[in-house]
């Protein structure tokens, strides 16, 4: 196995500085960090259990090699409820009861907040096209359709 | 407040929509060694050599494990809850491809991962078969010698078999089909196949064991820890009380997570490195660990020109695969049902459960109801066409009732089929004028409503502590794989405590904290555990009723939980622990007839019509509509059930149009997601989910299962809709787009020229 490298970034808005192996990706990364919302399943970026943000943009955490984030602005869902009270996201999600086991559900989450910044006001069609990359085998698609209409409409009335 | 009948949103929703919900999949601990499997390539074959040389060599590996090593801490290592016929790693012959023989132990999954390509086998191939009905004559024969586990009375006959590859033979025997057939005026008589699924949990299959001086912690992504205690127990030698079994939440589990998995594995390797071992297979791996039987069922059925059925003959074969698993049960609990939930008076199945050399099956979703529920329903459409009778007023005129025999000659109670048809046709406007499509597409609508009953024999334990506060945890190893069960378990308590019930804690998954329970299986929990909770809360509040009485409150007063514990203890101390166990009735049915008075402690009744778009250029079905009904007798929490029906139906749509594992000379060819293509948000048809109004008497406040109920009707709602479209029946699941093209086109005397 390879030397480790010595990669700065900023995770979740605090600065961190690890030593990491070339081969491994970034949601090992995030588990040495005790961060564990970022989830390996299918292993081919396929099912987006392991969505993470990178500088503002979703990517596949097991298709991402953890040296890449040398530089940049890393956010996983854990930092979504940093100022103490849920995103209006995940509150919709409670709500709408838009998840059953809940391995998912990180994923969809952090895939509807990168879709509201994009399109606040997404049609049922807009919602099933951004989210097709992500994966429910419980099958709540149903509830997680409700759920992104229910923090849409609440981003809507709560901006100015 | 009533807290029965509340859609709260779960108990755990704030810990999964941060992230934070504990898996098993997120569990390490100090010194944790990772294995990973090296894993047979042949179907079928005799061990000559495993060279691990290389691998034991490779810097960082810590150690090399075949089933030889596994002896030294397990002499008799085979394990399976019907049969002892699976060994922890292949000793002797392989039995499928990618079956366990060797796993490398590593503190770097990478150079685990790395190592075992280092490793070598040679086998001496056997001739394999990997047909159902192949298997029932084949000269290849899987297991030399049948090892029933001693569990299962009607197993017993099969030990020490020889020359064999079946499993179970279960035979039901009502009336005299035969005669049935005579006096018929109609007979018909169809074929339906299946092909082999897998569950494909987002959570793979995880065990983490943790040996301690005499003792060993295994935390399991298992919906069965008291039988994950035991049977590691038993293969140790040990005692239960030795080996804990811890089980957070589930990232899905639908049958795949029953039973051992990899337990086995992590227990043992952990015994011999004497460290913390950690088994997370991918995902590729789970289609080598268990998945749902591929099965053929031939159907034929004797009919009055009136339109009744009067006689019905089933032959069902079940692809068990290489080791038996829940198979067995399989064939037995869901063969009794294949008849259908019609009244008829002569019946004859023949369900019968062989090995194979393909990856195990076992329980999925269901429990081989949706494959049986495929054929019966299939098969009547096609006979209500034959006669011209509606397909829905045909169903209506066999459906058993209440207060009449079933096959097995139970009398039917409290399970709603009726109800169920008639709701379904309402919501589908049934009687309304159907738009059939322009052009090249052709518009179709079906339905398919089926039963199945509960598992029997089987016991439920639960404990309630309320504390000096007032707050109350309940106790119990009921798993919430995302079912739900933690937060219905929390509503049972706190209506009889009078609390509200997300002050409930639960306490799920500990086997030595919680008391026994089967499994959290079979649409079961509802029913079996939530009696066994409501017992509990009971046997508290009569405690708590008592101790009022002890400190000289009046009977009959409200008091305040807390005063009560004051005025007996002194101070804020002490408990009120309440313990309930059910265990339901039941009557094992004959062995030579399948006749049993007692056969369910309850019924599942669900349905699915839908509609469809056929495009008849390219055999593309698309299900414009669907809608689920089903009977959950009086739900404790509506919104959870329905999330329950439409996550089960979309499941069986997967099955129904997508889903295969497609094999070539037993190795499964298409072992990830980027070919085996589970439904997603493109594949989701405008639903409708519905509960009908109904009550299960002797369920706890009036509830029952309802996790495999919109499974039932999916497949052979959208086959009917197929026909109903274009004419074309198709016998076989899962339903491609070529093989409707290739009929469409046969049909329009234009067959499709393969190329040579």
């Amino acid at each position: 196995m390879s030397e480790a490298r010595t990669i700065r970034f900023t995770l979740n808005g605090r600065p961190v500085s690890v030593a990491v192996e070339p081969h491994r990706n970034l949601v090992e990364l995030l588990h040495d960090q005790g961060l564990f919302g970022a989830r390996e399943s299918c292993g081919q970026g396929l099912c987006g259990c392991c969505t993470v943000l990178v500088d503002d943009v979703a990517v596949s955490g097991c298709l991402y090699l953890a040296v890449g984030v040398e530089g940049k602005n890393i956010t996983t869902v854990e930092h979504l409820d940093s100022g103490g009270a849920l995103s209006p996201v995940q509150q919709a999600f409670i709500e709408a009861g838009a998840f059953q086991c809940g391995f998912c559900t990180p994923g969809f989450v952090l895939m509807t907040h990168q879709l509201l910044a994009h399109n606040p006001d997404p049609s049922e069609d807009d919602i099933r096209h951004y989210l097709s990359g992500n994966l429910c085998r419980c099958a709540a698609y149903p509830e997680i359709i409700e759920a992104v209409r229910l923090a849409a409409r609440r981003q809507k009335r709560g901006s100015p | 407040m009533n807290q029965i009948g509340r859609s709260i949103p779960r108990l755990e929703a704030r810990a999964k929509v941060t992230g934070r919900a504990e898996y098993v999949h997120n569990m390490r601990v100090p010194g944790m060694l990772y294995g990973k499997i090296f894993r047979s390539t042949v179907a079928h074959g005799c061990i000559l050599s495993i060279d691990t040389s290389a691998a034991r060599e490779t810097e960082g590996v810590y150690a090399v494990v075949t089933g030889e090593d596994i002896r030294s801490v397990i002499p008799n290592p085979y394990f399976g809850p019907a049969f002892h016929d699976q060994p922890i790693l292949a000793l002797e012959k392989v039995h499928f491809v990618g079956e366990p023989v060797a796993v490398v132990l590593s503190h770097d999954p990478h150079i685990a991962e790395a190592a075992v390509q280092m490793i070598a086998a040679d086998y001496e191939e056997l001739p394999p078969v990997f047909d159902e009905v192949e298997a029932m004559t084949s000269d290849a024969i899987v297991h030399e010698v049948l090892k029933p586990a001693g569990t299962f009375a009607d197993l017993k006959h099969l030990a020490g078999r020889k020359h064999t590859n079946v499993t179970l033979d279960y035979q039901l025997r009502r009336g005299d089909v035969e005669a049935g057939f005579a006096a018929a005026d109609h007979i018909f008589e169809h074929m339906f196949r299946t092909g082999q699924v897998l569950h494909v949990p987002l959570e793979s299959h995880a065990s983490l064991a943790e040996p301690g001086y005499d003792s060993l912690i295994i935390h399991t992504s298992s919906q069965t820890p008291s039988f994950v205690r035991m049977e590691i127990a038993r293969l140790l030698g040990w005692p239960e009380n030795r080996v804990s079994v811890r089980v957070p939440f589930l990232g899905g589990g639908f049958g795949a997570k029953v039973y051992v998995k990899v337990e086995a594995l992590a227990a043992a390797l952990a015994l011999i490195a004497r460290r913390p071992v950690k088994i997370a297979l991918t995902m590729e791996e789970q289609f080598y660990t268990i998945g749902k039987h591929a099965t053929t069922f031939r159907i034929k059925s004797g009919v009055t020109k009136d339109g009744h059925i009067i006689a019905r003959a089933c032959d069902v074969w079940w692809n068990g695969g290489a080791y038996a698993d829940i198979g067995p049960r399989v064939a037995q609990k869901s063969g009794f049902t294949a008849a259908g939930p019609y009244d008829i008076e002569h019946v004859r199945i023949d369900s019968t459960e062989v090995y194979t050399n393909r990856p195990p099956a076992g329980a999925l979703r269901g429990f081989g109801v949706p494959q049986l529920v495929w054929a019966y329903e299939s098969h009547t459409d096609l006979i209500a066409r034959e006669l011209g009778i509606d397909p829905i007023e045909f169903r209506r005129k066999n459906i058993l009732r209440d207060g009449r025999p079933h096959a097995t000659g139970t009398i039917m109670k409290d399970a709603a089929i009726g109800k169920v048809l008639d709701h379904l046709a309402e919501r589908m406007n049934w009687n309304a004028p159907f738009d059939r499509g322009i052009g090249k597409i052709k518009r179709g609508r079906g339905i398919g409503i089926g039963f199945k009953a509960s598992i029997s024999p089987t016991t439920s334990g639960a404990i309630v502590n309320v504390n000096a506060d007032g707050s109350t945890v309940l106790y119990t190893n009921t798993i919430d794989m995302g079912q739900g069960s933690d937060t219905g378990m929390a509503q049972i308590v706190a209506e009889v405590l009078n609390v509200a019930a997300e002050s409930v804690k639960v306490v799920h998954g500990n086997t030595d904290v919680a008391p026994y329970d089967m499994g959290t299986l079979g649409s079961r929990s509802t029913f079996h555990m939530g009696n066994a909770v409501r017992l509990a809360a009971e046997d508290a509040r009569n405690k708590l009723a008592a101790l009022a009485t002890e400190v000289g409150l009046p009977t009959g007063t409200n008091y305040d939980v807390k005063e009560l514990f004051k005025k007996r203890y002194g101070m804020q101390a002490g408990n009120v622990i309440g313990t309930g166990t059910y265990i339901p009735r039941y009557a094992s049915p004959d062995p030579k007839t399948g006749q049993s008075d007692n056969v369910t402690p309850f019924w599942m009744v669900g349905g699915t019509g839908v509609e469809v778009e056929v495009d008849t250029e390219t055999g593309h079905v698309r299900v414009t509509r669907m809608i689920n009904v089903a009977d959950a007798g009086k739900p404790i929490n509506p919104k959870i059930c329905v999330t329950q029906l439409s996550g089960g139906a979309i499941m069986q749509l997967g099955f129904t149009l997508y889903e295969d594992m497609v094999f070539d000379s037993g190795q499964v060819t298409n072992a990830s997601f980027a070919d085996y293509k589970i439904p997603g948000f493109r594949d989701v048809p405008p639903m409708e989910s519905d509960l009908v109004t109904a009550t299960q008497e002797t369920g706890p406040f009036g509830a029952k299962g309802v996790g495999e109920s919109s499974t039932f009707g999916v497949s052979p709602a959208i086959a009917n809709a197929i026909h109903d479209a274009v004419g074309i029946r198709l016998t076989e699941l899962p339903i491609k787009p070529e093989t409707l093209l290739r009929a469409l086109r046969a049909a329009e005397g234009r067959p499709i020229e393969d190329e040579e």
